[in-house]
C-alpha cells in the first residue's frame, strides 16, 4: 500500500498545520547509569497538533508513563528534544518547570486522582488553586471552577467536600476540571479511566471526548485500546521503549502494521469480529520473540 | 436449547466440544444457593450447570455478583459463615456435601484445580517456583524428586515458558504476571485434573498476556480434555473460550445458554447492557469484520 519507511503513516493534520502544542524528538530517557542503565524509551518522536487527540498505547513496560513523566518535566531526557507549546523544554531545571507549570500551559491527570489533588483541600480550594497562583482574583476563580465543574457533570454541592468524600470516578472528573480551569493548551492523561468502573469510565471518556470536540489537545496515555480507540484522532503505539506505530485511530486499528500492533489488535477480546485465531496469535508472537 | 433464570441448564448440549455426549459430568452443580450464616441472609440464589470433559462454561459478572462464591463452593473453600444452603455439588458424581476432608484433599488438584487473579499469593516467594511444583506432583503422584522435578519441567514448557530451564530455579519476584499466572496454571495443571476453574485469572495482565493465557487454556482443552470453568467480569473473555455462558447479577442468574445464541439474541436487560458497554467502548465498534481468510 504504502512505501513510507518504517512503520510511519501519513499524518494528514500536520502538513501545513501550526505549530505542534507538543513536539518530542528522538528522545530518549534513561534510568540508571553507566552499563547497568537502561533505556525506558528510545528515539520517541510524536507531535501534537492543536486540537488534536493524540493515544498512546502500551502495555507494562512499555515506557508510557515515562514518557508522560518527561513531558511533564518529571524525570529528565538523556537525549532528544521536547518542545511543549513551541517552548524548548529539554534543557529545564526545577524551577524553570516549575514556572512553565504555573503558567498552566500543560496540565496532567493521572489514574490515581488522589496523586493529582490535594487530600487535604476542598474540591473548591483543588479546583481555583491553579487559577490563584496565575494571579486570577479569588470571586472570579470560583466562578470559573463552577463553570468546569459543569463540564465534568459534577454538582456544585461538591465543592465544600474533600477528596475522600468522593467516589473514584467523581474524583477523577475532579482531576480532570482542575486541569481545565486554565485553559491548558495540552493535557497528559495517563491511564485516566484505569482505575474506573464501567460506568465511571464512560462518563470520563464522555467528558474528554468532548474536551476534544472543544479543541482542547490530548495525550491519552493507556494500555486499554478499546478506550483509545473511541477518544484519539490519532494513535501511537509504545513496544518496549520505541515507538512502533503512529498513525489515524481507524488506520491502526484496522490495519496495524507492526507486528506488534497486529497481535494487540488480535488479543483484544471483542464479542463479535474476530480479530485474529489462534494460530495468527502464535505466528505473530513467534515473529516478535524471534 | 435456552434457559432463562435459574433453571439448570442440564440439556444444551456443548457447540464443538470434543467429548462424546453421553460422558459423565466431572462437576454438576445443581440449584446451589449460598447463604451467610451469621445474618442468615441468601447471597447467591441457584446457580446450575453441567460440565462434561472438553467443555467450557463461562459465568459473567460484576463484583458482588456471586460469581467467585458459587467457584468457591465448587471447591469446597467457601469463606468462613458461608454456606451451601441449598442445591447440591457433584464431583465425578460425589456429592461433595458427603466428603471428608481427607476425601477432599484427594479430589483437589487431581480432580479439579483452580487457578485466581493474584498467582503471586499462590506461591511461596522464598521457594524457587520450579520446586513448588515438582513438590506437588511428588506428593500428589508419589514419584522419585528426580521424575518430579522432570514433570516439573516438562509442565513449565507446555504453558510455553520460554526458558523452563531457567524458570525452574527463578523466584517469583523474578517473574512477570504473565509468567507467573503460567506457572500457577502449570502447578494447577501438574496432576492432571479433569476440571480447571480460572476466576479472573487473566483480569490484572496485559491484553496480549491475557490472550495467551487465553489460547493456552483452549490449547490443554483441546489437548487433554481438560474441562474448564471460566469466571471474568468481561463477557468477551467468556465468549471466547466457552460453549455455554452464565451471566449472574446479585446472586441470580438472569441469563444462561449457549455462548452463541446469549451474544446473537441476549433475553436479559442486563445481558445488552454488558454487551452495549463492550460495543461502546471495546474494540468491536472500532473494527471492521474481517473477511474470513
Amino acid at each position: 500500500m504504502t512505501t513510507a519507511s518504517p512503520e510511519a503513516r501519513p499524518a494528514g493534520k500536520e502538513a501545513g498545520a501550526p505549530a505542534p502544542v507538543l513536539a518530542v524528538e528522538g528522545l530518549e530517557v534513561r534510568y540508571g547509569r553507566g552499563r547497568r542503565g537502561r533505556s525506558a524509551l528510545r528515539d520517541v518522536s510524536l507531535s501534537v497538533a492543536p486540537g488534536e487527540t493524540v493515544g498512546v498505547i502500551g502495555e507494562t513496560g512499555s515506557g508510557k508513563s515515562t514518557l508522560a513523566r518527561a513531558v511533564l518535566g518529571l524525570v529528565r531526557a538523556s537525549a532528544g528534544s521536547i518542545r511543549v507549546g513551541g517552548e524548548e523544554v529539554t534543557g529545564y531545571g526545577n524551577r524553570r518547570w516549575r514556572a512553565l507549570r504555573r503558567r498552566g500551559i500543560v496540565q496532567y491527570v493521572f489514574q490515581d486522582p488522589l496523586r493529582s489533588l490535594d487530600p487535604d483541600l476542598t474540591i473548591e480550594d483543588s479546583l481555583i488553586e491553579p487559577l490563584l497562583i496565575q494571579g486570577v482574583e479569588r470571586t472570579e476563580a470560583v466562578d470559573r471552577a463552577r463553570a468546569f465543574l459543569d463540564r465534568v457533570h459534577l454538582s456544585a454541592e461538591l465543592l465544600g467536600r474533600l477528596p475522600g468524600e468522593l467516589s473514584g470516578g467523581q474524583r477523577q472528573r475532579v482531576a480532570v476540571a482542575r486541569a481545565l480551569v486554565t485553559e491548558p493548551a495540552l493535557v497528559i492523561l495517563d491511564e485516566p479511566v484505569s482505575a474506573l468502573d464501567s460506568a465511571n469510565r464512560v462518563q470520563v471518556l464522555e467528558i474528554l471526548k468532548e474536551l476534544r470536540a472543544a479543541g482542547t489537545s490530548l495525550v491519552f496515555i493507556s494500555h486499554d485500546l478499546g478506550s483509545i480507540a473511541g477518544t484519539a484522532d490519532r494513535i501511537a503505539v509504545l513496544y518496549r521503549g520505541e515507538l512502533v506505530e503512529v498513525g489515524a485511530a481507524r488506520d491502526v486499528i484496522n490495519h496495524p502494521r507492526h507486528v506488534y500492533t497486529r497481535l494487540l489488535v488480535g488479543s483484544a477480546p471483542t464479542l463479535h469480529a474476530r480479530t485474529a485465531d489462534r494460530s495468527e496469535r502464535e505466528a505473530l508472537r513467534a515473529r516478535l520473540a524471534g | 436449547m435456552r434457559t432463562l433464570s435459574r433453571n439448570t441448564a442440564a440439556g444444551s448440549a456443548p457447540q464443538h466440544a470434543p467429548a462424546a455426549p453421553a460422558a459423565p459430568p466431572v462437576i454438576a452443580v445443581r440449584d446451589v444457593r449460598i447463604s451467610d450464616r451469621v445474618t442468615d441472609r441468601e447471597i447467591v440464589h441457584g446457580v446450575g450447570f453441567e460440565l462434561t470433559p472438553g467443555k467450557a462454561v463461562g459465568i459473567v459478572g460484576e463484583s458482588g455478583s456471586g460469581k467467585t462464591l458459587t467457584c468457591r463452593a465448587v471447591l469446597g473453600i467457601l469463606p468462613p459463615h458461608f454456606e451451601v444452603s441449598g442445591g447440591s455439588v457433584e464431583i465425578d458424581g460425589t456429592d461433595i456435601a458427603t466428603l471428608t476432608p481427607r476425601q477432599w484433599t484427594a479430589l483437589r488438584g487431581t480432580t479439579v484445580g483452580a487457578v485466581f487473579q493474584d498467582p503471586a499469593s499462590y506461591l511461596n516467594p522464598s521457594i524457587r517456583v520450579g520446586a513448588q511444583i515438582a513438590e506437588v506432583i511428588r506428593v500428589k503422584k508419589g514419584v522419585k524428586r528426580r521424575e518430579a522435578r522432570r514433570q516439573a519441567l516438562e509442565l513449565l514448557r507446555a504453558v510455553r515458558l520460554r526458558d523452563p530451564e531457567l524458570v525452574y530455579g527463578q523466584y517469583t519476584y523474578e517473574l512477570s504476571g504473565g509468567m507467573l499466572q503460567r506457572v500457577l496454571i502449570a502447578a494447577a495443571i501438574a496432576v492432571e485434573p479433569r476440571a480447571l476453574i480460572a476466576d479472573e485469572a487473566t483480569t490484572a495482565l496485559d491484553v496480549t498476556v491475557q490472550a495467551e493465557i487465553l489460547d493456552l487454556l483452549a490449547e490443554l482443552r483441546e489437548r487433554t480434555g481438560l474441562a474448564l470453568v471460566v469466571v471474568s467480569h468481561d463477557l468477551a473473555v467468556v465468549a471466547q473460550l466457552c460453549d455455554e455462558v452464565l451471566v449472574m447479577r446479585q446472586g441470580e442468574v438472569v441469563e444462561q445458554g449457549p455462548t452463541h445464541s446469549v451474544l446473537h439474541d441476549p433475553q436479559h436487560a442486563y445481558t445488552r447492557l454488558l454487551m452495549a458497554e463492550h460495543e461502546q467502548y471495546g474494540l468491536d465498534k472500532f473494527l471492521t469484520p474481517k473477511e474470513a481468510s
